[in-house]
């Protein structure tokens, strides 16, 4: 009982220390600071534009930064995965885009920021263009990767039915990635999070990230670090709503790519590193380590899943 | 590592012969597109520069050397941010991940620093550090600390438990262990975190520069697209796109020689 209880408030602990010694430092050392406020202001703050209406609410921005996000990941991702289709099921098609892939890849997603503001100007049509390019890299070679691995023997019933290329792709193909796709999408998720909150903060003015720009230019550190924290609560419930999603699926379609999580490497560690049992030898067979390094596509703290060894999807090619 | 989809992929099987061709084909046929869009005025100039007058420019601005002293400044910030994220990732990492309390207890909270974008952190540093190029370097340190770290304390976290046993019957001290075990184990972990890390690091630079206008390659591309000036702008993306693919490549390549001993096994 008690160590049920221990085990429920023990990822709390941490962060509450933190807010509890930013909360005394900026009572007292940092009192006329006008880059920290305390938390319990913070959350005074919070509450204050949570009920103010209007241009610059939470609400609004809230919407404005997750509507963008999302429609942009809609076009990157329904273009990454179309072309990843083509590109995993014809050896022919990868070879020759793999020059073209390797050429734009690498390009940071955030350089596109001027370029997009030079077309569109500011607003929402910027912000999708740069999340749809951040988003389509990934998907793309998820896809990709995850078509190269259906079964041979699936590809070669089709054949044998002598299905069209588009009736093979529906009743084969997709179906059969569909668990790793819900691994990319998942990924895209955060990418297009990530990047959308970054395109506020360098350009555009609107949504979550310019409100968190605006707070620090006005030097109220209370209402800063309130966005500061929102955003950060987004960002988790939405992750973690997507990974939900994505372990539905998995359990659905019964080819379960099972990620650790970061809760699990705690765990783990208890339990003496049989977290990775039989897994030494580094990504298993069910490549759940192709996901990791995509997030480096990511601007933000662009953490891995430490599922698996990290490996770069972009080298696991 | 020997995962199955490895062999048969195209970054392990150097295009050879006809497949080389033809990728080349396609990348020229864009090209060529890019051309026929701009001359044929398909996309306004403004947006769309001819692939002559992008040329024009990168070759300009790196002879006049002002480009060329962006793209220093860029990669040199870069550079230190990452060394310093890859620095506070493996202590900290090394220091978290070696106790499995500490563990138990700190580990959760990254769940939540996880989705945060390092530029959100942005608006903080500048009230702390100013629009200076210490705070770039401070936020490119903090956002690309973090696939070090977590490749640490997992590296750490995942020891077999036969080495663990080893290690106990060796009376291995914690540092010790942590030395002579942990950190070889989380080798692999953490290289491929460094990578990740490095580009985060150019990422978040570019943001950087924009938001407090340090002389580099985001501030260029920043200044160029808000003075319409189209090739200046596309010079500078192909110069953020070289830096990218380099680093990358570099690292991939140090990554394989580094970790040789590690595929046999």
């Amino acid at each position: 009982m008690l160590a049920r209880a221990l085990r429920f408030i023990r990822p709390w602990v941490f962060p509450a220390v933190l807010m509890g010694a930013l909360e005394i430092y900026a009572r007292t050392v940092g009192r006329d600071s006008d880059a920290i406020a305390p938390p319990s202001l913070a959350l005074l703050a919070f509450g204050r534009a949570l009920l103010s209406t209007g241009e610059g609410s939470i609400a609004q921005a809230t919407a404005f930064t997750l509507g963008s996000a999302g429609a942009g990941l809609l076009m990157g991702a329904l273009l990454g995965i179309a072309i990843g289709i083509v590109l995993g099921l014809s050896r022919r098609a990868a070879h020759m885009g793999f020059l073209t892939v390797e050429v734009f890849r690498p390009i940071p997603s955030v350089a596109l920021i001027p370029l997009a503001m030079l077309v569109f100007g500011f607003g929402f049509r910027m912000e999708i263009s740069v999340v749809a390019f951040a988003c389509f890299w990934p998907l793309l070679i998820l896809t990709q990767a995850a078509v190269q691995q259906v079964e041979p023997g699936l590809l070669e019933v089709s054949q044998a039915l002598g299905l069209s290329p588009l009736a093979r792709t529906t009743k084969i193909v997709l179906p059969a990635v569909l668990p790793r796709l819900f691994v990319a999408l998942r990924l895209g998720v955060a990418i297009a999070l990530v990047v959308a909150v970054t395109v506020e903060i360098a350009a555009n003015p609107s949504g979550m990230g310019y409100a968190l720009m605006i707070s620090q230019q006005s030097l109220a550190p209370d209402l800063m670090l309130a966005w500061l924290f929102w955003i950060g609560i987004v960002g988790f419930l939405i992750n973690a709503l997507a990974l939900r999603l994505q372990r539905w699926v998995a359990g659905k379609m019964g080819d379960v790519v099972e990620l650790e999580s970061v809760d699990a490497l705690a765990v783990s560690g208890r339990a003496g590193g049989a977290g990775r049992a039989g897994g030494s030898g580094g990504a298993g067979p069910s490549g759940g380590g192709s996901e990791t390094g995509q997030t480096s596509e990511v601007l933000g703290t662009g953490l891995p899943h430490p599922a698996g060894r990290a490996r770069r999807a972009g080298d696991a090619r | 590592m020997n995962s199955p989809h490895r062999a048969d992929t195209p970054a392990d099987t150097p295009l050879a012969g006809r497949a080389m061709v033809e990728s080349v084909l396609v990348l020229a046929a864009l090209l060529a597109l890019w051309w026929l869009a701009s001359h044929q005025q398909w996309v306004s100039k403004v947006f769309l520069p001819t692939p002559e007058a992008t040329a024009e420019s990168l070759i300009a601005g790196l002879a006049t050397g002002e480009l060329l002293g962006f793209t220093g400044s860029t990669v040199l910030r870069m550079l230190l941010g990452w060394l310093l994220a890859s620095l506070l990732g493996l202590g900290l990492g090394a220091l978290i991940g070696a106790s499995a309390t500490a563990r138990a207890w700190i580990a959760p909270t990254f769940e939540f620093i996880r989705p945060l974008p390092a530029s959100a952190v942005m608006p903080l540093a500048i009230s702390i550090f100013g629009l200076s190029s210490n705070m770039v370097l401070a936020v490119v340190a903090f956002g690309a600390m973090w696939p070090v770290l977590l490749a640490t304390v997992y590296g750490l976290a995942s020891v077999h438990v036969r080495l663990r046993e080893v290690a106990d019957a060796l009376q291995l001290t914690r540092l010790a262990f942590v030395w002579k075990i942990g950190l070889p184990n989380a080798l692999p972990d953490i290289l491929a975190g460094m990578r990740l890390s490095l580009t985060v690091a150019l990422i978040v630079t570019v943001v950087g520069e924009m938001i407090a206008s340090q002389p580099g390659l985001g501030q260029a591309i920043l200044l160029a697209a808000r003075s319409f000036r189209a090739s200046e702008l596309f010079a500078g993306v192909v110069l953020l796109g070289a830096i990218g693919f380099a680093s990358n490549s570099l690292l991939a390549l140090a990554e394989r020689r580094f970790l040789g001993w590690q595929k046999s096994g």
